[in-house]
Parts: C-alpha cells; structure tokens; sequence
C-alpha cells in the first residue's frame, strides 16, 4: 500500500471512521518514561541501527492539552534517521495526540499497530510519556515495554515510578555521560533485588553512543518477565472493561442521571451491566 | 465549522530563526489543532513526507532568510506530484511584499509577517478549512486580498 492510503486509513481509525476487526500479532514495543529524559533520541538510535533491513513504524503519542483540546506534537524534530534517504522509506512515524479524555486512546493505538503490522511492518515502537493511567494502558497494549529514565530523576522510587517499573521489561537509563547516572542505576538494582525476575538495567547515551548497540540487538529479543506480562495483562482488561463500560449506548444519559437526579452508583452500574 | 486540523509547521532550508515558527505552532495548538512542528533546516522532500505520513491537511512554512522565493514553489509543487493537492499552504516570515504575488500563483493561500496577532493565523485556517483552497486547487482565493 502507498504511504498516503495508509496515512488516510489511520486518520479513520483515529477518527472512528474505520474498525479495525482481525488484529495481528507481530512486534510491538513500547519506549515509555518522563519528558525530557530522551525517549524520542533513543528511538533514533534504533532505528538508525535497523532500517533499513527492517521496516519499522513509530508512534508517538503525546498529550492533548484538556484546555484547548490541541496538541504540539514534536518528536519527530529527534529523529535525524528520517534525514537518511538509504533509511527513510523503510520508516514510518506517526504523530498521535491523545484526544479524549475517555480513555479510549489505547484501544485505538492497539488498533493502529495493528494495521501497521498487517501491512508489513515488522516492528512497531510506541513512544509514550510513562506518566498517568492512559499512558500506562499505550505501553500495555505492547508485547514488551522498555522504560527509559535519566540521572536527573535520582530522587529515590517512588510509588508512581514503581507502578510502571512493575511493566517494564527492560530498564534503560539514559543520559550516561551525565553526573547521576550510576546513583540511579544502583538505586533501581537495589529496590529491584527485591523481586524474583528483576529485568535487565543499562546504560545509554546519545551523546557517546555508549550501550545503543547492545539496546539495538536486544529489542527484537527481550525476555519477557512473569510480573510484567501479569502487570501488562491487567492494564488490557482494565481498559478492555472502561471502553466496554464507555461505550455503552445509555452511558452519557446515565452519567446524567447520575450528576442531576441523585442516580446512586450501585444503581448506575447495574443499569449499564442490564 | 471547521473544527480540529492537523498542521504541520516546517522549516526549510538552512534558516534558523525558529521563534516566529513555535511562536505560531504554539497559538495554533492553544486554538485547538493538532501541531506537528518539524524542527529547523528541512528539505522540500522531507517536508512533503511529513505532510503525507502524518495525514495533514494544512502545512505552514516558516521563512526569515530570504529563500522563500525559491523554497516555497518547490514544496508546493512536490506536493501537488505526490498527489497532495488538497493541502493547504501557508506561511510567515520575513516576506517582502513584492515576492508574494508569485508565491500565491504557486498555491500559497496567505503569508503572515512580523507582528501578526495569532487570532488572524485561527481565523485563517478556519476559513480555509471551509474553502476548497488546496495547493492543487485552482479557485483563486487568498487570504486578506
Ligand atoms: C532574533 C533574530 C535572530 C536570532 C534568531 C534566534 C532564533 N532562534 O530564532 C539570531 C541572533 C540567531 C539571528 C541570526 C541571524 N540573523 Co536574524 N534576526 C532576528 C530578528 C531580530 C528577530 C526575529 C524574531 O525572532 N522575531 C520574533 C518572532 C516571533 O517573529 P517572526 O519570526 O517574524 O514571526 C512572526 C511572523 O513573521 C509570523 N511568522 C513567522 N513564521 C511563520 C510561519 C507561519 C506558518 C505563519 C502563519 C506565520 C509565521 O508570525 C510570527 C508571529 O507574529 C530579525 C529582525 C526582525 N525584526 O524580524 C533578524 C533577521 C531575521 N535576521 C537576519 C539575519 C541576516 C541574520 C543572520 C544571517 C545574521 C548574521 N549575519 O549572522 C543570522 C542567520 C542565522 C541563521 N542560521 O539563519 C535578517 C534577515 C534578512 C533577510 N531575510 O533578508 C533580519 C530580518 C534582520 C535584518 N533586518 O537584517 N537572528
Ligand atoms: N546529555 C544527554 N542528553 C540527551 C541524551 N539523550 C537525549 N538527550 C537530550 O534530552 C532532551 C530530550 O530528548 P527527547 O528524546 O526529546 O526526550 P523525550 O521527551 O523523552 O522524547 C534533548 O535535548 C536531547 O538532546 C543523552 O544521552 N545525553
Ligand atoms: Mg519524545
């Protein structure tokens, strides 16, 4: 298929103008971790070491901001492997902004890697920041998680940071030319030992190249962690039961009963389950 | 009308002043569009692309160095052989007023130059989403003329 039938097709899927009804297996990773702590560079560097024997498609999913309900969608500016001709055309990155606040980004994101790997991509990589629940719920839908962090973030493990260090099938922590790097990495070994499957930690940066081979060679063959598929599989019925429940035809006019007349919520829900 | 747009804002060739370019991504995102900004110093093709993978219906191009007159044309006309020409083109800068005549017959639907409020470039878009003003479309019409 040509890349703007694509393009189109995946602005209906989007747009709920498509369904998407079979979906295939295939590789689906997801790259997720605070702002700024260089997700889209070490996309980059990937795909500098794969394309062109491979072709891959990013999505890169950033917020919508709830205000105005636009999006400034830049990850595209890292990633200087688009600039590489010998590389491009095996290449293709998508911009997804997520929208609703409904939570049913997701779904559609599951429903975009799909068709891009129906349409033979072998590889499709989620870029996403690793922070609130439908976020977390991107990185669910893939086969593997990698989770990024940087030095600048040695403040400890908190409980936000462990509910997706629970996902993670690999750690990276970037940023290695820094100062900070190895206090991070100790710190994530130590409250990692705790669990029987810790996965695998390393060290990358962008800057000296350090650990993007070994990043590069591993993606394609990450074992996956008992804890993690279970942590993954729980997002997926989480948000398989809210779009269930979201997209019951009587939701909005419940949701009303309950906000104007006093609807109590055991009621409201065995209205929905009826 | 007219609703949430997906925009690309671009900036060719080797200028880099990048103010003015996320001065405007970010007034467009703050009026409800989606805003894929490409960064500084990119090629016509690799301009087109972008607008192609990420299914835009508008792009606008960002120019202080004077290359307008020759990097303009160019993307308009790549986009119209890759078969695009339902996008609509814009675009902002340090643009004489005697170079924009040629720029519109090219396709250009509106040029924006220093000091422009950002409710003008919202009413833009706006109006042209209800317009059949693609850079292929030969209807005429430009903003503000
Ligand atoms: C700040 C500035 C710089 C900064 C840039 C910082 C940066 N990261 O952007 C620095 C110091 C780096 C710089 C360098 C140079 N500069 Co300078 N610079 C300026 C200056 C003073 C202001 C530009 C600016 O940021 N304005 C503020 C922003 C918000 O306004 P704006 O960019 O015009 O954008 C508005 C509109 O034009 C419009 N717009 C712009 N783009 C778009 C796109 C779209 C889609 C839309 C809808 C609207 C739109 O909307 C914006 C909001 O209203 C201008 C003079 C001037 N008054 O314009 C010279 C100016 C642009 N520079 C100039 C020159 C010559 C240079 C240098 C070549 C100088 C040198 N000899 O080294 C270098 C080249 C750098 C390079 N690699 O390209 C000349 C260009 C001459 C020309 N075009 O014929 C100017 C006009 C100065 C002059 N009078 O000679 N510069
Ligand atoms: N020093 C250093 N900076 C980096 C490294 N990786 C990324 N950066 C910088 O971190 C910033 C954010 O990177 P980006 O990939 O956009 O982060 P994202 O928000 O996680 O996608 C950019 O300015 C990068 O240049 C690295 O390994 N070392
Ligand atoms: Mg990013």
């Amino acid at each position: 298929m040509d890349r703007r039938t694509l393009a189109r097709q995946l602005s209906a899927i989007e747009n709920g103008e498509m369904q998407v009804d079979t979906f295939t297996d295939g590789d689906v990773i997801a790259i997720t971790g605070p702002p700024g702590v260089g997700k889209s560079c070490i996309v980059d560097a990937i795909l500098h070491r794969l394309a062109p024997a491979k072709n891959i498609a990013v999505l890169a999913v950033d917020p919508t901001s709830p205000l105005s309900g636009g999006a400034l969608l830049g990850d595209r500016i890292r990633l200087s492997v688009l600039d590489d001709k010998t590389k491009s055309d095996s290449i293709y990155v998508r911009s997804v902004a997520t929208r609703s606040s409904s939570g049913s980004i997701p779904s559609i994101i599951r429903d975009l890697a799909s068709h891009l790997l129906s349409n033979s991509f072998d590889l499709v990589i989620i870029e996403t920041v690793g922070a609130g629940q439908s976020e977390m719920r991107c990185a669910a839908i893939a086969n593997r998680i990698v989770v990024v962090e940087g030095p600048a973030r040695g403040d400890g493990i908190q409980a936000e940071k462990a509910g997706l260090l629970e996902l993670a099938d690999l750690i990276v922590v970037n940023k290695a030319d820094l100062e900070g790097c190895d206090k991070v990495v100790n710190d994530l070994t130590v409250s990692l030992g705790l669990t029987s499957d810790a996965p695998p930690i390393i060290k990358t940066s962008i800057i000296t190249g350090e650990g993007l081979e070994d990043l590069s060679n591993l993606i394609f063959n990450l074992e996956e962690r008992t804890s993690s598929k279970r942590a993954r599989c729980r997002q997926q019925l989480l948000m398989a039961h809210e779009s269930s429940l979201t997209s019951n035809p009587h939701f909005e006019a419940i949701l009303d009963r309950m906000s104007e007349e006093g609807l109590a919520l055991d009621e409201a829900l065995r209205e929905l389950n009826e | 009308m007219g609703g949430r747009q997906r925009i690309v804002i671009a900036k060719p060739g080797l200028d880099g002043h990048d103010r003015g370019a996320k001065v405007v991504a970010r007034a467009l995102r703050d009026g409800g569009h989606e805003v894929i900004y490409t960064g500084l110093r990119r090629t016509p093709e690799q301009i087109v692309r972008t607008v192609m993978d990420e299914d835009a219906r508008f792009v606008g191009l960002s120019s202080l160095s004077g290359a307008h007159s020759h990097l303009f044309p160019k993307i308009c006309n790549l986009l119209k052989e890759s078969g695009l020409n339902d996008v609509v083109v814009f675009g902002g800068g340090i643009i004489p007023e005697s170079d924009r005549p040629p720029l519109y017959s090219v396709g250009v639907r509106a040029i924006f130059g220093p000091g422009t409020p950002s409710t003008e470039v919202l009413e833009f878009v706006e109006e042209a989403s209800t317009r059949d003003c693609g850079v292929g479309s030969d209807n005429g019409w430009i903003w503000g003329e």
